[in-house]
């Protein structure tokens, strides 16, 4: 009897078990994992190969780059360019605005994944604080800086400048939509629903390039508008149809019950929506509106289309004069990954986050 | 004190005033948008109008189904970049949905390995904007050696910055036309006859690889083989089917980006299969196979049509972002035309009613396969 051990097993053992399981509890089975693993570990080692112990790091370097030399990654691009591929072509001595702008809007967006920000209040004195501090800093007049008008604006900055200034006019928007679809009024819903229906079925690139370039012509000159200000408020409307989508989920989920309590209580249409409905509304929306934001930041991108230059357009800059031309890769590579530690952190949180509701609603 | 009724009356007459308003705001916009547009157009001297349609374009672009020249009608040039929105989003829609289902099923498989790496292409891919990727891809693509240093697979695929140069069947481009709506049809009836989705999906596959051969066994040219491959013959390849690059790239790029996605739609499907389903295959003795195909794929369908009926329409919108690389889709033909003729407003509308139409037939598409796909008794 005593040599039977009563200690729990140890870690280690349980993680071998689980591998053992889970990938090689066959010779066919095992056979697959050890050509997949393999050719990940080998996929894996190619790239840091590549990336990181053959890669010339800063601009002095320079004359290492190349096929002939058998250097990895020519980071010696990003090291000279990385200002124009992140601010475009603002003022060079005026960068340090441009930094603290794209902080706040990034500060904004953490902040606003915090569960202590999670009222409609909070949010939206958050994200218009966000949004007028990077505006202040990036127009610069009324700070007493030289003033920056839009026109100067670029790379990184203006992606980040596109995706808050949609997401904040594009969010009440979506909201009011959202009403109107549910309004007991059949034109009012008509009107919701045609709207709706007809923006999501057009690719997002049609939308904005009809506002580029109808907007001019159906409008009078004196509300034509900036460009950007027209693309962007063309994009907000985009995001909204789609919001409005996700609004009315979350509207499904509330019970009858309540607006009819509500009513009987004799509290007005605007109480009951305010005070009772709204609240479980966005809560329930939530993990869907992240990934909304999510997908609106990626879709930023298109704008490059129109004839922005956002930090697509920088990237391409950068790589565009002869010296730096054989380095695409690196600068693509570049604002790949910038892109992608965005979107996928964000949508890693949103993926918890309904995870977490899952549980507290079981 | 106002008595129920007039209470009842006066909402009623807030309400017909709020309609009526909207009303009027949407047709007093309109109005205004009409006259507008008629000044401004008459001050830069255009005539509105679909006239325009018949006159001659005199400029090129990059690819087209049906042959091409410059003195082609606007109309026939934006048919053509029509079919090229539809030929590359039908390819798209056929591969993503193919690819999404095997890396769907792998995220969902029970070994490590396939999961893990399913799980880093769907992160990877799915993370990263699609044009991004298209632009990377196309920059890739345009630096890859000439014809002569060709990448080469068994001396019959070659990859080269040309395009992709594959074997085809020996027909002409008009028959390879036929072959594919024939094709599509196939598929339609395959559904229509409600098979195991498995087997039906070898049936079609199987189906039309046999009638393609069959055609190019009866109409090839005369004294020539069934399938053409291609060969370097001084400084261009001849015979096969050539893929350009323009076309490759937006192929591929939309494929990676759009078989994340899908694959997510699948994974999400699969799960939601009651697990006391799969243990009852696996207590009646089924093989690993046999409990995906016979059990959770048909069971998980019905759950994953929806979705991905969407990310179909998506797919087809995606196609617009061939004008970043110059590949000659709808909207590309579209705005080249706007420069060109100035008739912004019928262009954009032959556009937009393009779309409207496409993806209208797309949902109602999904809509049947839903309704074919649903149990019986529900």
């Amino acid at each position: 009897m005593s040599d039977i051990s009563m200690a729990p097993p140890s870690r280690l053992h349980a993680i071998v078990q689980t591998v053992q399981r889970r990938a090689f509890s066959s010779a066919a089975d095992a056979a697959l994992s050890v050509i997949v693993f393999g050719a990940l570990a080998w996929l894996a080692w190619a790239l840091i190969d590549w990336a990181v112990l053959r890669a010339v790091w800063t601009e002095e370097n320079v004359s290492q780059c190349g096929k002939d030399t058998g250097a990895g990654a020519c980071w010696a691009v990003i090291d000279a360019r990385h200002r124009l591929i992140l601010f475009g072509l603002y003022p060079f001595d005026q960068h340090w605005r441009s930094t603290l702008a794209c902080v706040a809007i990034i500060a904004t967006v953490i902040l606003s994944c915090l569960p202590l920000m999670w009222s409609a209040r909070r949010l939206s004195t958050l994200w218009m604080a966000g949004f007028a501090t990077y505006y202040l800093l990036m127009e610069g007049s009324l700070l007493g800086l030289p003033q920056v008008t839009t026109d100067g604006w670029g790379g990184l900055s203006l992606t980040l400048f596109l995706f808050s200034s949609v997401v904040l006019l594009g969010m009440p928007m979506g909201l009011g939509l959202a009403l109107m679809r549910r309004s007991e009024m059949p034109v009012v819903r008509g009107f919701a629903v045609l709207l709706i229906d007809f923006i999501r079925s057009l690719p997002l690139l049609t939308t904005l390039f009809t506002a580029a370039v109808v907007i001019p012509i159906i409008l009078p000159s004196w509300l034509e508008g900036d460009k950007i200000w027209r693309v962007i408020i063309a994009f907000a409307l985009f995001f909204a149809c789609y919001q409005a989508e996700v609004f009315r989920g979350g509207f499904q989920a509330i019970p009858k019950g309540q607006f009819e309590a509500g009513k009987a209580l004799g509290l007005s249409y605007w109480h009951i929506l305010g005070r009772i409905v709204l609240p479980q509304v966005f809560r329930h929306a939530l993990p869907s509106t992240i990934n909304m934001v999510v997908v609106t930041f990626k879709e930023t991108a298109i704008v490059i289309i129109i004839g922005f230059f956002d930090v697509m357009a920088s990237a391409k800059a950068a790589f565009g004069t002869g010296e730096w031309a054989p380095y695409y890769l690196e600068v693509y590579v570049f604002v790949a990954a910038i892109y992608w530690i965005f979107i996928f952190s964000l949508g890693q949180y949103g993926e918890y986050l309904k995870g977490r509701m899952a549980i507290s609603e079981r | 004190m106002a008595t129920a009724a007039e209470l009842r009356m006066r909402v009623k007459r807030r309400k017909f005033a709020i309609q009526t308003l909207l009303v009027g705001l949407s047709m007093l916009v309109v109005v205004g948008a009409v006259t507008t547009a008629r000044t401004n157009l008459e001050a830069q001297g255009l005539t509105s109008g679909f006239a325009f349609l018949d006159r001659g374009t005199g400029w090129d672009y990059s690819f087209s189904l049906i042959p091409k020249d410059i003195s082609d009608p606007y109309a026939q040039t934006l048919f053509v970049g029509f079919l090229n929105t539809l030929f590359v989003g039908f390819i798209a829609i056929f591969l993503t949905t193919l690819f999404g289902f095997l890396i769907g099923t792998a995220r969902d498989a029970s070994n490590l390995a396939l999961k893990t790496a399913a799980t880093i292409y769907v992160q990877v891919f799915r993370n990263i904007p699609l044009i991004l990727q298209l632009v990377f891809l196309y920059a890739v693509l345009i630096n890859l050696p000439g014809p002569r240093q060709a990448m080469a697979v068994a001396d019959s695929v070659f990859l080269s910055n040309r395009g992709l140069m594959i074997p085809g069947v020996n027909v002409t481009p008009g028959v390879a036309l036929v072959l594919l709506c024939l094709s599509l049809a196939f598929g339609v009836a395959v559904i229509w006859r409600k098979l195991p989705p498995l087997q039906g999906f070898a049936i079609w596959v199987g189906g039309s690889l046999a009638v393609c051969l069959l055609a190019g066994l009866f109409l090839r040219p005369e004294g020539e083989a069934i399938v053409s491959v291609p060969a370097l013959q001084g400084l261009r390849f001849r015979g096969g089917i050539t893929i350009p690059i323009e076309l490759l790239g937006m192929i591929v790029a939309i494929t990676l980006y759009g078989s994340a996605y899908i694959a997510e739609v699948v994974r999400g499907g699969l799960a939601q299969v009651p697990k006391g389903l799969t243990e009852a295959g696996q207590a009646l003795g089924l093989t690993k196979t046999a409990i995906w195909s016979r059990i959770k794929l048909p069971m998980a369908l019905r759950s994953i049509i929806p979705p991905l009926g969407n990310q179909w329409i998506f797919m087809m919108k995606a196609t617009t972002i061939g004008v970043a690389i110059g590949f000659s889709d709808l909207f590309y033909i579209v705005s080249i035309s706007i420069t060109q003729s100035g008739q912004t407003l019928e262009l954009i509308a032959i556009l937009m009613g393009a779309f409207l139409l496409v993806n209208g037939g797309l949902a109602v598409f999904t809509n049947w396969l839903n309704a074919r796909m649903k149990l019986k008794a529900h």
